[in-house]
């Protein structure tokens, strides 16, 4: 067979994520897509737009707001979901807190990170939404190494890690009980590095946050935050406040999402940066370091 | 590193079977740790959990232990897949168990794999597990096998060990079908000999380390690209102005090659067109093959949904409703003796199926027939006979993956229960 019939892995795993998005799309009833406005979910996004094109997008995007975001994540949403065209729907941890669904947690470390998991599933039974696309990858954290491309959750939500189906091939069983809904990571084969390299191959813009600039920045428990209005600083951390060349690796709530010395302007300087790289991306995340299992706890709740 | 490398590289599935004794997670480890693909943090959360533990030493299989479950027991009990890169490659591994009681979770990991590595134990040869390791490879259809002869160390890295593994495996894999490649490589996975740098210990080898191995091995000609198949996923219409008669044809092509002109038939209506156009967005394609998702538009309109299937009129896939099947059980719950109904699913489709008989199980350890015992339980693998409510577009699997395999659900609780291989 002639050298031809073979594509890069880039192609490859954008064709696997473009069948994983068009199942998807077949076997729900109300599907979703999970959107935080993060790299992975934005390159999700875009394959979701390569895979119906060229109509629209068939089904909408929901973000679960913190209302402790970067500002700038939030004029990129909407900056994209106009591109794209694609739908929004907004579910807010604020309104969660103000219906006293969830209590806030209290104390200058307070975030509202595990007070999303409430927010999210709020949002999914208001909607009736019965299927949720999710940015997660399996090389993120060991937890997310077994976790399947259709994750079955039950009535609550929960993740039971020893009754997930089999997947085979490439057939997928969303089949499901009244109540019961699904998960789907059509990214799970992904790497960082993948991620960055198709970034750069497609040309998708990205906030801001991704790349080094100077920003207002302190030291909590060994890892670099930025100052936000969110954020109270101890005692203690008033003289690690400085300014600093920083960028973002991952994009989630700011009171908890760490920054990394980098000068990397651009993706080029980016994908440098991740092959010399001796931490994982999840290293800055503060939500990860409460406990060894912490993401296999929050999943079993309900988390993405 | 240059871009182009970065941007073009290869992508190889590879699937390990084994247990802790066999040195599995450290071979994995391994090849992590000495192609520089291991974390800092991820090194320093294993050291501290060895150290609690009260190990000896940093324990390399910790890194691939990933519920907590799995950590108090110590054992692995699903399918981990893990991830690195060299500047060549791209590899994706299903981390497997290898005990007999974990059967389904090395079907699973096999379903998808291009290349199985087999580890053996150079104090103990080839034993039962080895042989049950390369029946499900060769069950699955892995066209590569890689039988690496681990702990030479422990045997003076002595060659007529290594020889005398070499000839009991050839005599017992000629009695395996569809194996097209077997590579032997001694190594010691705990001192890294020929896993990713050449040993110095055993001058007498001359073959590649099993990292070059993975690199390099040609697996271009795997998939099928003679008889043009795509089951159909979803059908694409825009209701736009500028799109207004668009109707794609979405899905992924699961065999052959299809271009623009090309005539095609649509399954099951028998109605023939022409490809008008093969889309991916923002170009057409001058051809598609497999494993690409692509969309395709015809010169006339025909009634296509979901779970048809397009081929070629001069190149067409079984059809029909009596099948019969290798299948692995994979419940714990149910078990099957007899006429049973079930959902199937194959490629984008899904009817009803009565199993109309078992025919017989095997023992995955000798590879004999059973016939007198016809319950198959969780982990059993067996043939069977079924008939499906609606015809199935299909080709046997040792012709195509995709088309030849179809999984079975339960029709009240819809777990997955059996994996089935079409004959």
């Amino acid at each position: 067979m002639h050298r031809a019939y073979q594509i890069n892995h880039l192609k490859q795993l954008e064709s696997e994520s473009i069948f994983v998005l068009r199942e998807f799309a077949a076997q729900f009833e109300k599907p979703v897509l999970l959107f935080s406005g993060g790299k992975d979910s934005i390159v999700m996004a875009w394959l979701a737009r390569k895979a119906f094109w060229p109509a629209k997008l068939p089904f909408p995007l929901m973000h679960v707001d913190t209302g402790h975001n970067f500002e700038e994540t939030m004029t990129y949403r909407d900056d994209f979901v106009k591109e794209i065209g694609a739908q929004l729907v907004v579910a807010s941890v604020q309104d969660s807190i103000d219906k006293g669904r969830v209590v806030e947690e209290k104390g200058p470390k307070a975030s509202r990170n595990g007070l999303q998991t409430v927010t999210l599933l709020d949002g999914i039974e208001e909607h009736g939404f019965d299927a949720a696309l999710g940015g997660g990858r399996r090389d993120e954290e060991k937890a997310r190494a077994k976790e399947r491309f259709f994750s079955h959750r039950d009535d609550f939500g929960q993740w039971d890690p020893k009754n997930q189906r089999p997947e085979l091939w490439n057939i997928f069983n969303g089949r499901k009980l009244p109540g019961e809904h699904f998960r789907v990571f059509p990214l799970s084969n992904w790497t960082e590095m993948d991620i960055w390299q198709y970034i750069k191959q497609e040309n998708i813009p990205l906030p801001t946050l991704y790349f080094a600039a100077e920003r207002e920045v302190f030291d909590r428990d060994g890892t670099i935050l930025a100052k936000t209005d969110f954020i109270n600083l101890l005692p203690e951390e008033e003289p690690t406040l400085r300014k600093q060349v920083v960028r973002f690796r991952t994009i989630g709530d700011a009171t908890c999402t760490g920054a990394v010395v980098s000068e990397a302007k651009t993706i080029d300087d980016i994908i440098e940066e991740v092959a010399a790289a001796r931490q994982t991306e999840r290293g800055g995340r503060a939500d990860d370091k409460r406990s060894e299992t912490a993401m296999e706890d929050r999943k079993k709740q309900g988390y993405f | 590193m240059s871009e182009r490398g970065y941007l073009d590289m290869d992508l190889l599935r590879f699937t390990t079977a084994g247990s802790v004794d066999d040195g599995k997670s450290t071979l994995i480890g391994r090849l992590l740790y000495d192609s520089k693909n291991i974390f800092e943090d991820q090194l320093e959360a294993v050291e501290k959990t060895s150290k609690s533990r009260g190990d000896e030493h940093v324990n390399l299989a910790l890194l691939t232990d990933g519920l907590r479950a799995e950590r108090e027991q110590g054992i692995t009990i699903d399918v981990a897949y893990r991830y690195f890169a060299t500047p060549k490659r791209k590899f994706i591994i299903a981390d497997t168990p290898g005990h007999i009681q974990y059967t389904r979770n090395m079907v699973t990991g096999a379903s998808t794999a291009n290349l199985a590595i087999i580890l053996v134990d150079a104090r103990k040869g080839v034993i039962e597990q080895t042989c049950r390791h390369s029946f499900i490879a060769s069950l699955l259809q892995i066209k590569h096998i890689v039988v690496c002869v681990n702990k030479m160390d422990l045997v003076d890295w002595k060659k007529e060990t290594f020889d005398s593994i070499v000839d009991d495996y050839k005599d017992f894999a000629s009695r395996l079908q569809s194996v097209t490649e077997v590579t032997f490589i001694p190594i010691s996975a705990l001192k890294g000999d020929n896993v990713v740098d050449p040993s110095t210990n055993m001058p007498w080898y001359q073959g590649p380390t099993l990292l070059y191995h993975l690199e390099n091995v040609y697996i271009g000609s795997d998939a099928n690209h003679v008889d043009a198949r795509l089951p159909v996923q979803w059908v694409i219409r825009p209701h736009s102005t500028e799109w207004h008669d668009f109707r794609g044809y979405a899905g992924r092509v699961a065999g052959g090659v299809f271009k623009p002109g090309d005539d095609v038939v649509v399954l099951p209506s028998g109605f023939e067109a022409k490809i008008k156009a093969i889309h991916d967005m923002g170009g057409e394609l001058e051809e598609a093959f497999n494993p690409m998702s692509i969309a395709m538009t015809l010169d006339r309109e025909i009634d296509i949904s979901r779970g048809d299937m397009i081929a070629k009129p001069n190149n067409q896939p079984k059809v029909g409703q009596d099948i019969e099947a290798m299948v692995c059980w994979f419940s714990e719950k149910k078990s099957l003796a007899g006429r049973a109904k079930f959902i199937l699913r194959h490629t984008t489709k899904e009817c009803k199926a009565i199993v109309s008989e078992v025919r017989y199980k095997v023992n995955i350890n000798t590879l004999h027939k059973i016939e007198d015992d016809l319950e198959l339980k969780l982990n059993d693998i067996g043939r069977i006979s079924l008939r499906t409510s609606s015809p199935l577009f299909y080709d046997s699997y040792t012709k195509n993956r995709q088309t030849g395999s179809f999984v079975l659900i339960d029709e009240f609780t819809n777990e997955t229960v059996a994996a089935g291989m079409i004959r």
